[in-house]
């Protein structure tokens, strides 16, 4: 029992480090859905007046839209190439537990396309106004936001893994599923810059975070098992 | 032994002809009860004495609203139904579902509009319970695209069922969310009319109408499914035989005459 607990850890390790391998040598695909983000923050100003007060009123809207756009855009890398060089099937026949493999694959898409969102939003958003004090209070949000709309968008691109041109479908399937992700992670900055206290908002966010973390994985399995037959 | 009935609703013959059996059973008392609940609806409730005689659009509102979530609820079940149990009759009916789900809440959109017009002023106002309903609108169209987009049929009937798994789990919290996100936004304003102190006239005639359309959703599933079932089932010999021989002989024309729907 434990040995086989143990070797589905090393096989999530080893295949993270595969995947992180093969991340940087292509660096430029996972730095891509990054500068999409930043261009999305920079038309919302060119779109408005200059005047940094109506920025500051956007800001929370133009992070998390911005953030949204970005994750499904980023989708695209989540299993296109090892789906079509047949390395899915060759995870899903291994015999580890399905779910839990495409669970470490999803963290590593969250390392790659995440965590450079997290950094980067506090910054865009001081840049649309935001004082300075706000930046602990939107990184802690964008942080549970985008684990929250890696695990809801991978279930979106399994679903899609078989179809040619997925790209607006995607869109449709993920974008009202991270609605809530959308509200609470928006609220919470705006709290966050006006200097009241998040909490409320950060609290449901980790609660969506904790359980998209449960019951995605296996939603996920289900959607690739049925995409590579 | 006691499972016999569960399995045997999964054969397409049997469901074909119990569906047909069940039809006018449901859709003559949906019309009926319809006719009642109009009858009470426009004509013998009392107008509103806030809202005068706008609010009778409740009649069809409420109904549609209440049929959009509930037809969600029987989609994702029996697409988990036809996951589990591997039932392609299952899938037929979830994927019956999902335009007849869409149509209501379209109409509860619409409904909606309408009424907020004279009520608030406005034909869009950012309600939480309108808001949600163009999400669930939107959650209807993304699975109708899924089923769209795959050819395969057993691969698309599995794919929009876990989505349809994933969507009835995410109904609540995006519904809650909403109304969190619009609670902070304004206070509640003109929709504090009618709440559980509703008379007699006006209730009856709102649960005879909650009837009538739950009832026309059955005939209306019932009626789609076979549909599904035939257009799935168009070569299987016992289709040919129901049909009675000659009519079904003829490949593409007789299908054509076949899928449209039967009274």
């Amino acid at each position: 029992m434990s040995a086989e607990r143990a070797s589905l850890a090393s096989a999530a390790g080893l295949l993270m480090a595969r995947d992180l391998r093969l991340a940087v040598r292509r660096a430029g695909d996972s730095l891509l859905p990054l500068g999409f983000f930043l261009v999305i923050t920079t038309l919302f100003p060119l779109a408005l007046d200059p005047a940094l007060s109506q920025l500051r009123d956007i800001a929370p809207a133009a992070l998390w839209v911005g953030a949204l756009l970005s994750s499904l855009l980023a989708l695209d890398l989540l299993f296109r190439d090892d789906g079509q060089d047949g390395a899915l099937e060759q995870l899903a026949l291994c015999g580890q537990p399905f779910a839990g493999l495409l669970l470490a694959k999803t963290a590593v898409h969250w390392l790659l396309t995440g965590l450079p969102l997290v950094l980067i939003a506090p910054l865009a958003a001081i840049a649309l106004g935001a004082p300075y004090r706000a930046m602990p209070g939107i990184l802690a949000a964008v942080l549970l936001g985008t684990i929250c709309l890696s695990l809801i968008g991978a279930v979106g691109a399994g679903l899609t893994l078989s179809l040619r041109r997925n790209g607006s479908l995607l869109a449709i399937l993920v974008l009202p599923l991270a609605v809530p992700v959308l509200i609470f992670g928006a609220r919470a900055t705006a709290l966050a810059i006006a200097g009241e206290s998040l909490a409320a908002p950060l609290y449901l966010l980790a609660a969506i975070a904790v359980l998209a973390a449960t019951l995605a994985p296996w939603a996920l399995a289900a959607a690739v098992r049925i995409g590579l037959e | 032994m006691a499972w016999v009935w569960f399995h045997k609703f999964g054969s397409p013959p049997h469901f074909y002809r119990l569906a047909t059996r069940l039809t006018p059973w449901v859709a003559w008392p949906a019309l009926l009860l319809g006719l009642a609940g109009l009858v009470g609806g426009l004509g013998l409730a009392p107008a509103d004495y806030q809202q005068g005689d706008g609010f009778r659009i409740i009649y069809v509102h409420a109904p549609a609203a209440w049929l959009s979530l509930m037809v969600y609820v029987v989609m994702a079940v029996s697409a988990a139904v036809g996951l589990i149990w591997r039932m392609t009759v299952a899938h037929a009916v979830a994927a019956s579902c999902a335009p007849i789900g869409a149509s209501f809440t379209a109409l509860a959109l619409v409904t909606g509009m309408l009424w907020g017009r004279p009520m608030w002023g406005t034909y869009w106002e950012w309600d939480p319970r309108l808001t949600s309903e163009l999400l669930l609108l939107f959650l209807y169209l993304g699975y109708m695209g899924l089923r769209n987009a795959i050819d395969d049929v057993p691969r698309a009937d599995r794919a929009s069922a876990v989505l349809a798994i994933v969507g009835v789990v995410n109904v609540p919290i995006i519904h809650y969310s909403v109304i969190w996100w619009n609670s902070l936004h304004q206070a509640p304003s003109v929709m504090k009319f009618g709440q559980p102190t509703m008379p007699a006239s006006m209730l009856i005639p709102l649960l005879l109408m909650l009837a009538a359309f739950t009832l026309l959703f059955a005939a209306l599933l019932l009626t789609r499914a076979r549909g599904e079932v035939l257009r799935r089932e168009r070569q299987a010999r016992w289709m040919l035989e129901a049909l009675g021989g000659g009519a079904a002989r003829g490949g593409p024309s007789a299908k054509g005459a076949l899928v449209g729907p039967s009274p």
